[in-house]
């Protein structure tokens, strides 16, 4: 007997949250309790108070997943709104990483004219290393490392997906 | 304002919420609660032998009156012993409130004496949980968590109070309703969705009407709107295990229980269906079969409180997100209102009569053995004829579908079992709650040798309360269902299904003060069983039965619900892997 998968597709949550002890363990333990996937999951509160968070989760699964994952995630008591932004419209997603790159010569000069194309940023440097700060979509922040790493990619620290409607509505 | 310790915040909570019973057992770290409750003696504390039984016993307090049920145990082992309870609750949306004691904030996380991390063990199988670790929050939580298990879709509550949080003190006033924040069940449903399954209803040739637990849950209302839309419309009514009794199992249409162990009608009346109503119940695998199969030419519409439900298993065509009563009230009065009258279906109650006429739960019977159904048959024969108010508990496995199937249940909150978690160990606790809560009911829990050891010493608990519950056990000396899955499964190899070393259960009976009564054949059943119910106090009856008898009809794993097997003669004794691989 073999076990067998369905298709996944990647989707883009954000959620609200009361911002009280124990709610990441609440989500992130749903996610493990019910087998789903979680790619990334940020967590930030959001409000003057500091009362409410927003939670961007990226997940993949069959659509009927993504749906149930949803429910699930809205029957939590300190869930305030979940929303899916990858059905709800246009979005745009950021990501935030960190890239620390060593090479000295021709490397260097190579890793600072990519940094330009990509728009990342030098936020520390010594004789022998950059770190660059990059933002963007997962992809682009992909790639900018796959390339980095072709040069000296010591190490990447990364936020993960923070996302938001276009638009002049909240979610 | 003068100030109340935590302790007595609790306390103040529960008198002003209400609770009448709290089941539960002291420890270090719930001492000064135990100390507030011993000035308060219009709150019964019921001492139980070990936590699993208080949180069961809380179940059935709360399944047998509506109320909910409130278990109080200490921190580290009494919360954890707590667990299997508070799951079972979980899974069959019992309203339940669960205070455990916790050590002191400042040992928190320094694995204390009896410290256990109760909310992060507690937090996936609760509806919700809290730690308390300031006084003046506690009245706000234990308010707020009363109303979070017993609105919605019903569940349990953990509260978990430290030690030095039920000492220090805090202002304490009734805590006015507040708007919550975040959690807003919806219970009205939306219009639209009421339309569509009144009109599919009316338009349907082949309709049924699948009810759950969901029915029992929202109240008696629903009940007896249920039993008006049936009359309505003329469709036929089957039910899950947990929602027995919603429709009367003497009523006109009804069909018997659906899915693994259901009838031949309720089953395929499901399977050639047009149209199912699904009220209050959620597709479960006991209920579906193989899901490829599953009433394949049928339109479908849920009804569910709980929005995850649906769409979870089976997809459906119209989903009604509501509470029962009030869906179940909107489709009558809409049907009303469009002058709809019942379709002509007796093409339909022809074919429902075919099937009907397999008579799938008959059994074989011989002179020398008593046949386990033949014993709930008899059993139910004999509490009607008392004219009493019957309340029947059961643990888990053969005994447990024989009572689903042989007693006949006509009322909601008359039937008590462990649907979702099945768990053995259930019944007997469930007994003594519900007795608490109904005592002028005669309660029995039906039981089978194995699983009546898993909280047998809550006899003491029924003793020392005056409890006149009844055990009747059927007694096989197998874990029957296991021996049966080993059976069809496994070609009869019985790995550790015997129930060796069993205890005189009438000389048990006798050491906790009950009345003991065997019944060892068939000559004996009807007094045995008359007996039992004339004996005033608690009384454990030990009907022996056929050994080997298994509980048919049967839809083994993934199989159809046209693919029952209705006798042993069908059974083949192996199975594929993929079928194995099926719970």
């Amino acid at each position: 007997m073999h076990i067998q998968e369905e298709l996944s597709q990647r989707h883009v949550l954000s959620l609200t949250v009361s911002n009280e002890a124990g709610i990441l363990a609440r989500i992130a333990g749903l996610f493990t309790a019910r087998g789903y996937n979680i790619d990334s999951l940020t967590v930030a509160d959001i409000t003057q108070d500091h009362g409410v968070s927003r939670i961007t989760i990226v997940t993949n699964g069959p659509p009927k997943v993504i749906d149930q994952i949803m429910a699930q995630l809205d029957r939590l008591v300190p869930v305030h709104k979940v929303t899916d932004l990858t059905e709800s419209g246009p979005f745009v997603e950021r990501e935030l990483a960190l890239v620390k790159v060593a090479g000295v010569g021709e490397d260097r000069i190579e890793a600072l004219r990519l940094a330009d194309v990509f728009r990342a940023k030098v936020v520390d440097t010594t004789i022998e290393s950059f770190i660059f700060e990059i933002t963007g979509t997962t992809d682009k922040v992909d790639n900018f490392v796959g390339l980095m790493r072709q040069i000296g990619l010591v190490e990447v620290g990364r936020t993960g997906v923070v996302g938001l409607i276009r638009g002049k509505e909240a979610i | 304002m003068a100030e109340k310790s935590g302790a007595d915040i609790l306390v103040e909570c529960l008198l002003d919420l209400g609770v009448e019973v709290v089941f539960g057992y002291p420890g270090g770290a719930v001492l000064p609660i135990y100390d507030a409750l011993f000035n308060h003696p219009t709150i019964k504390h019921v001492l139980v032998r070990h936590e699993q039984g208080a949180t069961h016993m809380a179940e059935g307090y709360a399944r047998s009156t509506g109320k909910p049920g409130v278990v109080l145990v200490t921190s580290g082992p009494g919360a954890t012993n707590a667990v299997t309870g508070i799951t079972d609750a979980l899974m069959d949306s019992i309203p339940m409130v669960v205070i455990t004691g916790q050590v002191p904030t400042q040992l928190i996380g320094t694995d204390a004496f009896q410290e256990a991390d109760t909310v992060g063990i507690t937090r996936h199988c609760t509806k919700h949980n809290y730690l308390v670790k300031d006084p003046a929050k506690l009245a706000g939580v234990i308010h707020e968590a009363f109303h979070i298990a017993t609105t919605g879709r019903p569940g349990p509550v953990v509260i978990d109070i430290p030690k030095n949080v039920q000492i220090a003190t805090a202002p304490y006033k009734r805590p006015e309703p507040v708007a919550h924040a975040s959690y807003h069940p919806q219970t009205k449903a939306d219009a639209a969705g009421i339309d569509a399954a009144v009109e599919m209803l009316a338009a349907a040739e082949r309709p049924v009407f699948y009810t759950g637990g969901g029915v029992i849950n929202s109240g008696p209302e629903a009940s007896t709107l249920l039993r008006e839309l049936a009359a309505m419309t003329g469709a036929p009514v089957t039910s899950t295990l947990m929602g027995l009794g919603a429709y009367p199992a003497t009523g006109p249409q009804w069909l018997g229980m659906l899915g693994m162990h259901g009838t031949y009608e309720a089953n395929f009346a499901m399977n050639k269906a047009d149209l199912i109503i699904c009220v209050g119940a959620r597709f479960d695998d006991r209920v579906t079969g193989r899901l490829d199969a599953f009433a394949p030419n049928s339109r479908k519409v849920h009804i569910d409180i709980d929005r995850s439900s649906i769409n979870k298993i089976v997809d459906v065509d119209v989903a009604i997100v509501a509470d029962v009563g009030s869906a179940l009230s909107d489709m009558v009065a809409l049907w009303k209102a469009r002058g709809h009258e019942a379709a002509d279906l007796s093409a339909w109650w022809a074919q429902i009569d075919g099937w009907r006429a397999k008579k799938s739960l008959d059994y074989a019977e011989n002179a020398t053995e008593i046949m386990p159904q033949r014993a709930i048959a008899d059993l139910y024969k004999a509490c009607t004829a008392t004219g009493k108010d019957i309340i029947i508990t059961t643990e888990v496995g053969q005994h447990q579908m024989w009572a689903a199937q042989h007693f006949g249940f006509d009322a909601p909150n008359k039937w008590l079992t462990s649907g979702g978690l099945g768990t053995m160990g259930y019944g007997f606790p469930a007994a003594i709650g519900a007795q608490m809560g109904n005592p002028d009911s005669l309660v029995i829990c039906v039981a089978g040798d194995a699983s009546i050891q898993m909280n047998i010493q809550e006899m003491g608990t029924a003793s020392q309360y005056r409890l006149p519950v009844k055990i009747f056990i059927l007694n096989n000396e197998y874990m029957g269902m296991v021996r049966q899955w080993q059976e069809l499964t496994y070609q009869s190899r019985y790995s550790n299904s015997y129930s060796d070393s069993l205890p005189d259960f009438v000389k048990l009976a006798e050491a906790y003060g009950w009345t003991g009564i065997r019944i060892d054949g068939p000559d004996d059943l009807e007094s045995g069983i008359r007996a039992m119910i004339d004996t005033p106090g608690p009384v454990i009856v030990d009907c022996r039965v056929a050994k080997l008898s298994n509980c048919f009809p049967m839809i083994p794993s993934g199989a159809a619900h046209t693919e029952m097997l209705l006798d042993p003669s069908q059974v083949k004794g192996s199975m594929t892997d993929e079928a194995k691989a099926l719970v």
